[in-house]
């Protein structure tokens, strides 16, 4: 059930708090999602009529150009914004009730923002830790566990920092841990690694395809970098702006986990060409 | 280094010496032009008189009895304040209708109803904690009500990802954002309790420090009010010593602490 990584990413020693009765892998289901803004001066159909099935374990790269919903698809599917039509379905329960949300889906959800949303009057342990907090996990355990996931993103040494203390690229790293704190079946991230510099953005998305392996994650990964789209998912699904729509889906043929090195081989080189073939060929 | 070292020592040394060459220019040009002790004493005789003033009793009850009177009124107005603030940021359609009532009432000078407090709560105590609150009241409840207001909205998504229920979410998020918007209004509130205090004793009553701010008056005792209001200055730094400790203690990470710390060269 429960795969310990080599930096323990998953706790091996079960408590009741940490290790809620695990489902089985989830998947998503997006069934005719649309969402239309409506303001005082414009009505903006952001997506319209999205369908995609997302099976468990796989890591799925959404990229488009800005403004085009990507960020908008992952707040409906993380339960924080309801569609004006359509649902989707985490393991085949409906996420949505109306403008209600099916809370006991969420607890299967990691979410990494756009912006890292740190609270400024926790240091970075319980920032790290609030998810943990909030499940009832005591503190000694809490402590454990965010030590083990600061060491993960590099930040090991500025446990007890504040937020303010961070660089942005830091506190990005501090978001992403805490989505990982509960071990999530499902991991929503919004560009996660976009305050990054080039090493350390490579150096993440090797932790990241090893945590997600090792957990047998299902992952919405968005970025705008076409390479680092091909790279971590297993397809890349690409949305055209106003309205928002599927314009095409990738399968990218390569096994996972992957070495930095594919990224030289043929077979990568030319699906990030057909990729951006695909973003050309959208302006006309 | 030593440039940050000096700053930081800066109000501590420079203020007070300040302070002594202001006096000296005060009672050297008080001596040398002979003003009278009735316009302008000379700080040398105030402080005589402050020595005798510490020393009697009846000043210190009078005292206590205005740093109650402050103490009650602003604890009133720090009650009421959040309570109020909290509502009104919380209902919107009810903070619509009553902004312009609030409005109004922030123009208008409060100290013009103190007379009618005094006559509707007498010449006691409680008309001078209802005058207090009252002034105390206004900064406590909109600096609550602009914080319950500016909750950020990314936090509260990130509450709502992580499936928080209704008490989690006031003791991680809302509490502790409206936290330091609380304290900025308590800053600002316990310097308008003083006032209000003070005023409320000006105008009726027979008891506190400023009924014998009043009465050194009645007496031409110069010297004996600025001993007063000396002893009126030292009560109001106390208290709003205890509200910026308060502050320290509640919210260390907020910026208005944080850079006061030292922790930012
Ligand atoms: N709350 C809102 N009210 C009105 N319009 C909105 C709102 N949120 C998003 N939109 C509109 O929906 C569209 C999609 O926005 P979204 O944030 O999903 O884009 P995005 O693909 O994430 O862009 P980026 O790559 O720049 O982050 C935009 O045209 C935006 O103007
Ligand atoms: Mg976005």
């Amino acid at each position: 059930m429960v795969q310990t990584s080599p930096a323990g990413v998953r706790s091996d020693a079960p408590t009741p708090e940490n290790n809620p009765p695990e489902a089985a892998p989830a998947t998503f289901s997006i069934k005719s999602v649309s969402k239309v803004f409506a303001t005082k001066t414009q009505r903006t159909e952001a997506l319209q009529d999205i369908n995609l099935d997302i099976s468990e374990g796989e890591t799925v790269s959404l990229i488009g150009r800005s403004g085009c919903g990507k960020s908008t698809l992952l707040r409906i599917m993380a339960g924080l914004l309801p569609p004006t039509e359509g649902n989707v379905y985490v393991s085949g329960k409906p996420l949505w009730k109306g403008h209600a949300v099916e809370s006991g889906v969420l607890e299967q959800l990691g979410v990494v923002f756009q912006e890292p949303h740190l609270f400024p009057w926790f240091d970075i342990t319980d920032n790290i830790a609030l998810p943990l907090k909030l499940r009832g996990v005591g503190k000694a355990e809490r402590r454990r566990r965010a030590t083990e996931l600061a060491d993960l993103v590099g930040l090991g040494d500025f446990l007890k920092s504040y937020p303010r203390e961070l660089s942005g690229g830091m506190r990005q790293r501090v978001a992403i841990a805490r989505a990982l704190s509960r071990d999530p079946e499902l991991l929503l991230m919004d560009e996660p690694f976009g305050a990054l510099d080039a090493l350390t953005r490579e150096k993440m998305n090797l932790e990241l395809q090893r945590i997600t392996l090792a957990t047998e994650a299902t992952v919405v990964f968005v970025t705008h970098d076409i390479s680092e789209a091909v790279f971590i998912g297993d397809r890349v699904v690409q949305l055209t702006p106003r309205p928002g729509r599927i314009q095409s889906i990738v399968e990218v043929g390569l096994d996972r986990p992957r070495p930095l090195d594919v990224q030289a081989t043929e077979a990568f080189g030319s699906t990030v060409r057909d990729l951006r073939h695909a973003l050309e060929s959208e302006e006309s | 280094m030593s440039s940050s070292r000096l700053g930081r020592l800066l109000p501590w040394v420079g203020a007070p010496l300040l302070i002594v060459v202001l006096c000296t220019i005060w009672e050297v040009s008080v001596r040398a032009f002979d003003v009278s002790t009735l316009i302008l004493p000379p700080p040398s005789l105030i402080a005589e008189r402050l020595g005798e003033l510490v020393q009697d009793p009846e000043v210190w009850s009078h005292a206590w009895i205005t740093a109650s009177e402050i103490i009650m009124g602003f604890l009133l107005a720090v009650v009421l304040g959040v309570l109020v603030g909290v509502v009104l940021g919380k209902v919107a359609w009810l903070e619509m209708t009553v902004r312009p009532i609030i409005v109004l009432l922030q123009v208008v000078p409060k100290v013009a109803f103190v007379p009618l407090f005094v006559i509707w709560f007498g010449f006691g105590m409680s008309s001078k904690v209802i005058i207090a609150a009252m002034l105390a009241f206004f900064p406590i409840m909109l600096n609550v009500l602009l914080g319950v207001k500016s909750i950020d909205p990314g936090h509260r998504d990130v509450m709502t990802a992580l499936n928080a229920g209704k008490m989690q979410r006031f003791t991680n998020l809302d509490f502790r954002s409206v936290m330091p918007y609380l304290l900025a209004g308590m800053e600002t509130g316990i310097v308008f309790a003083v006032i209000g205090a003070i005023v409320g004793e000006y105008l009726g009553g027979n008891e506190g420090l400023g009924y014998m701010v009043v009465r050194t008056l009645n007496q031409l005792d110069a010297p004996g009010l600025f001993g007063v209001v000396v002893l009126l200055a030292v009560l109001g730094l106390v208290l709003y010593g205890a509200v910026f400790i308060l502050k320290r203690f509640l919210i260390p990470w907020h910026e208005s602490v944080y850079a006061q710390q030292g922790n930012v060269a």
